[in-house]
């Protein structure tokens, strides 16, 4: 049970409350499948979107599942509105309280925004992405995934593939799996992993073909080049080469691995096209599973 | 929870729930089309041992399913940490069926309420019917169960409470404290 007002990251979660956000979510997948997919849970509740970067699947996701709990929904995006004309985020935020909601899911370049917002904020706050910090709806809905598929995620090997420096769902993920047991192994070039990569306690290699053998999962990341200040390898071809994922290097991998991408994909860069079709890529079955993680989150936050 | 004073014993709950199960046949003239389905969690149990019962005095299998009424409750907004929701287990299209709900303790009557409003999400059955175990009165909605194990008159302080073999390791009704 979450005894929490917000969710700000998986670093704050105990594993406890990640066991019950996975129960809860299991069991809203159940109602996604049923011909009525739709529970008064959350009737008269309000849920705020405010994206100030943008998104699809992240604000969409969160607008299905709130629908889906009968919750209202309003959605916010910095193009268009105040923010242009030199509102300050904690104005912003306050004027649509005022409006009362519950909820606010925010998506920020920087980081500890939604720290900020909850410092001050009577609604409950949910991080959909700070800067490079934490995604914790994204590494929930991959751990999620990943326990619907194999059972349980307790000493797994998990690869995690790319921009490992730039990626707050590296980091949300490297954190859930190991808080669920798990032995996440980050990959990547090393002008793409932390300066401090040993703070993060986990496997590092450099080499994509060293870790296939060895691994259950592998979640690739995308090349994020809006976050990139300078070029971080000589050229996309060479990165596609040695960290790229295509079905010839996977003839190495274990029978039963799974491919999962946070999205969007940069098809024929981190994964050839020929993975598309791989019938152990789960990507579609992540988006789905993001549905019923929300609904989960959003239940367990606003629902009492 | 300490038992405070015993009302029921095994063979009570075991005699009150046969007889429920032989009333649930009487009244439906058989099973054919019959649907059980408790409510957890303690009435998915109880549906489980009607169920069996009536197989053995039908001679056939009736479906039996679990509810889970937490996203359906009404009382969410006084509780102070959202409870886990559990799976619910629909066993077959309840359209046209005559399904029976069972609970372990009819009170106030909400969560009844919740569970004929979440059955109607999964179809449209022909009728709707309830048996409990216990009807401790206080009803706080114009619900009344269909087959009652025992009526046990109690004031509004008093818990009741059921345990069974399966979750508790004992078999017994009673008022506790």
């Amino acid at each position: 049970m979450l005894k929490k007002k917000h969710l700000l990251g998986i670093a704050e979660l105990e594993r406890e409350e990640i066991e019950a956000i996975l129960e809860s979510a299991a069991s809203m997948k159940d109602i996604l499948k049923r011909d009525i997919p739709k529970v008064p849970t959350l009737r008269g509740k309000t849920v705020a979107n405010l994206f100030f970067e943008p998104s699809t699947r992240t604000r969409t996701s969160f607008e299905i599942a709130a629908k889906r709990l009968s919750a209202d929904v309003v959605n916010f995006s910095s193009a268009g509105s105040s923010i242009s004309k030199g509102e300050t985020l904690k104005d912003t935020v306050r004027n649509i309280e005022a409006m009362i909601v519950d909820a606010v899911v925010v998506r920020h370049s920087s980081e500890g925004v939604p720290h900020y917002i909850a410092s001050f904020s009577k609604a409950s706050v949910i991080n959909a992405g700070d800067g490079k910090h934490e995604h914790p709806t994204q590494a929930l809905l991959d751990v999620f995934t990943i326990k619907e598929k194999k059972g349980y995620i307790e000493g797994l090997n998990i690869a995690i593939v790319g921009d490992i420096t730039h990626s707050r769902v590296a980091r949300s993920d490297i954190l859930a799996i190991k808080k669920l047991g798990g032995n996440p192994i980050v990959v990547g070039p090393p002008t793409m992993l932390p300066l401090y990569v040993e703070a993060l306690e986990v496997e590092t290699a450099h080499c994509i073909d060293e870790v296939i053998p060895h691994v259950d999962v592998i979640i690739m990341l995308r090349i994020q080049k809006e976050r990139m200040k300078s070029p971080l390898f000589p050229s996309i071809r060479e990165y596609s080469r040695l960290f790229g994922l295509n079905r010839k290097k996977l003839e190495k991998a274990k029978k039963d691995v799974l491919i999962m991408h946070p999205g969007p994909v940069n098809w024929g860069v981190e994964l050839s096209p020929d993975i598309m079709d791989f019938e152990r890529n789960i990507i579609l079955e992540q988006v789905t599973n993001g549905v019923a993680v929300r609904m989960a989150v959003l239940y367990l936050l606003i629902g009492p | 929870m300490k038992l405070k004073k015993q009302l029921m014993n095994k063979e009570e709950i075991e005699r009150a729930l046969k007889r429920i199960a032989y009333e649930i046949a009487e009244r439906n003239k058989g099973v054919e089309n019959l649907c059980i389905i408790g409510i957890r969690r303690r009435g998915d149990i109880l549906a489980e041992r009607i169920a069996k019962i009536l197989r053995e005095i039908e001679g056939r299998d009736i479906p039996v399913g679990a509810l889970d009424i937490t996203l359906y409750r009404d009382d969410l907004s006084l509780l102070n940490i959202a409870p886990v929701v559990r799976k619910t287990y629909i066993p077959c299209d309840i359209t046209g069926k005559k399904v029976v709900i069972v609970d372990d303790v009819i009170y106030t009557g909400r969560t009844v309420r919740a569970a004929i409003d979440a059955l109607m999400d999964y179809g449209r059955p022909q009728c709707i019917q309830l048996a409990v175990l216990v009807d401790r009165g206080h009803r706080e909605l114009p619900i009344h169960p269909d087959y009652v194990g025992k009526v046990i008159p109690t004031s509004k302080d008093e818990n009741i409470a059921v345990f069974l073999e399966e979750v508790d390791g004992t078999e017994a009704v009673g008022i506790v404290e």
